[in-house]
């Protein structure tokens, strides 16, 4: 087989050939600015009004409450950085997660380094969870901001956010979910789950990269965070990416309009996929709720193999997947996440996520199993932890 | 990001496996960053490494360099073996990127603990040889992070 088995759909998707064909005129015909006021530029405004309206439509939202970004880390740096700047008179105190995207973490960080922030990171269950009573436990007086990721995108886990953003709500606290993960593959309603702002990033619905928004609930007072022109309602400067927005409409009109076929058949796929990895290789563990989890995400733990060598010599088979190990994760540590959720590190080192897009088929699954038990076996052959396992009798 | 030949080395590496009643046996590395290495000698006795395989719990390049440095050591006398520094190892895998290069200090100090091993067993000394660090990442520095 020459061809290639792409199971990363997490880390970005393809673009879809009616999203690539939406664009194009955007780059060529209608290249209008859209502050301009010649008719030119009129397509463009136009396009990207529409764009707004139906992406607002899908959240229950109203189109003055969608803020277009270059990506989804900024919308997430924007809500964070935003909402501290505009709330720090009434408290420096945040509420997140161990679990949240480095986009969350490090803009947390960056707060407590620079600005002398408090930031309280909230313990996960073994399945990844987040306990709202825990959410409720760690508010002070000096909260200003709860943030909590709506799905998780190492192990696919799904959070209570309806009830996290009832707690919020309650207590008159702002909240903020980074639904990258999310969007397009689970039914969001802002107002249903109490949410004031929402992140979110085209590439991973079969959109273009380099594209994201951000949802603020009207009233809600963020400060800007790119300075410069009266884009986006003047709290978002900088020239529309006219195409990259008509994509992203398109991209996320396309996973709703096809959501519950879609997931349906991707969920069945992945339990698929799950069972005959469990059933046929020995020593694995599921990271990640079994049922509260994503549609599309697989992630578990091969004992005994460190998972860069087995996503180089899947990479050889024409197999796409990435891994929680350090080696991966450019640090020495494997990923926060999976320690997190209390692994220990040799076995979050060897850890495997797949996530399946809609083009997979179960021919492929079958492939990647057989291969991926060969080259279990041939890794734990070469491996020393192995070696003792075996030696002190499999315990 | 890897060279052809740690490539080569990676996919079909060379002595995998255990020596029974081995001269000497060195593990080096941790299950928290990531890499275990253990090394195997059977050294005759005129002080020449007759045989050397490995097991490798670790990434690409370790397992390359694993292999690379059985490769050099065998048939080795024991005062050559201490000469193959992980240098030695990364020039005869046409380099290593730089994240990956304490792989090949990991590879240094797995010969070195297989090394003292054996003259601890046999009662000897070995010139230059010192007590192998269990944790290769001993006194590494943190990366100083930017904003
Ligand atoms: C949960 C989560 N948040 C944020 C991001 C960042 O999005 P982007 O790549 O658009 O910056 C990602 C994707 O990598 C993600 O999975």
């Amino acid at each position: 087989m020459n061809k290639i088995i792409y199971l990363d759909n997490a880390a970005t998707t393809k673009v879809a050939p009616e999203v690539v064909e939406a664009m194009v005129p955007y780059f060529s015909e209608n290249y209008g600015n859209p502050s301009s006021i010649y008719e030119l530029a009129g397509a463009s405004k136009e396009a990207v009004s529409r764009s707004r309206e139906t992406i607002a439509k899908i959240l229950g939202a109203e189109a003055k409450e969608i803020y277009f970004t270059g990506c989804g880390t900024e919308a997430d740096n924007w809500a964070i950085v935003g909402a501290f700047e505009a709330y720090k008179d009434k408290g420096s105190h945040i509420i997140t997660t161990k679990i949240e995207h480095h986009a969350v973490l490090n803009t947390c960080e960056y707060l407590e380094k620079m600005r002398k922030a408090k930031v309280t990171y909230l313990d996960v269950d073994e399945n990844g969870l987040v306990r709202p009573e825990e959410v409720e436990k760690a508010i002070t007086p000096e909260t200003i901001l709860i943030s909590v990721m709506y799905a998780n995108n190492e192990i696919g886990t799904i959070q209570p956010i309806k009830e996290i953003g009832q707690i919020a709500r309650k207590h008159g606290i702002l909240f903020h979910t980074d639904a990258v993960q999310a969007f397009g593959q689970l039914p969001i309603q802002v107002d249903d789950d109490c949410i004031d702002m929402l992140s979110s990033s085209a590439h991973k619905i079969n959109g273009p990269k380099g594209m994201g928004f951000l949802y603020i609930r009207k009233g809600v007072k963020i400060r800007s965070f790119i300075h410069g022109g009266a884009q986006e309602r003047k709290r978002r400067a900088g020239t529309e990416n006219v195409a990259g927005i008509v994509g992203y409409a398109c991209a996320a009109k396309r996973a709703v309009d096809s959501m519950e076929e879609r997931t349906k058949r991707e969920r069945n796929l992945r339990n698929y996929l799950v069972n005959r990895i469990m059933n046929e290789i020995p020593y694995v563990r599921l990271n990640g709720d079994p049922e509260k989890r994503l549609p599309n995400n697989v992630n578990v733990s091969l004992q005994f193999i460190e998972g860069e060598s087995l996503l180089i010599m899947l990479d050889m088979e024409g197999i796409c997947v990435s891994s929680g190990s350090a080696c991966t994760s450019g640090s020495l540590d494997p990923s926060h996440v999976l320690l997190a959720i209390g692994l220990p590190h040799e076995i979050a080192h060897g850890s495997l996520r797949m996530t399946l897009g809609e083009d997979t088929t179960k021919e492929e699954l079958d492939y990647v199993v057989e291969k991926l038990k060969g080259i279990v076996e041939h890794l734990r052959a070469m491996s020393p932890l192995y070696e003792d396992f075996v030696k002190n009798g499999k315990k | 990001m890897y060279s052809e030949k740690v490539m080569d080395h990676f996919q079909n590496p060379r002595n995998v496996g255990e020596i029974e009643d081995a001269s000497g046996v060195g593990t080096v590395g941790n299950a928290k960053c990531g890499d275990i290495m253990r090394i195997y000698l059977d050294i005759d006795e005129n002080q020449v490494i007759h045989d050397c395989k490995f097991k490798t719990f670790g990434c690409g390049a370790a397992v390359a360099t694993s292999s690379m440095a059985t490769e050099l050591v065998k048939g080795k006398t024991i005062q050559e073996a201490m000469e193959v520094t992980n240098k030695a190892v990364m020039d005869a895998l046409d380099g290593l990127p730089p994240v990956k290069v304490h792989c090949s200090l990991l590879a240094e100090e797995a010969i070195h603990a297989a090394l003292w091993d054996y003259a601890e067993k046999n009662h000897i000394q070995i010139e230059g040889l010192e007590k192998p660090k269990t944790d290769i990442h001993e006194g590494e520095e943190e990366q100083e992070e930017e904003y």
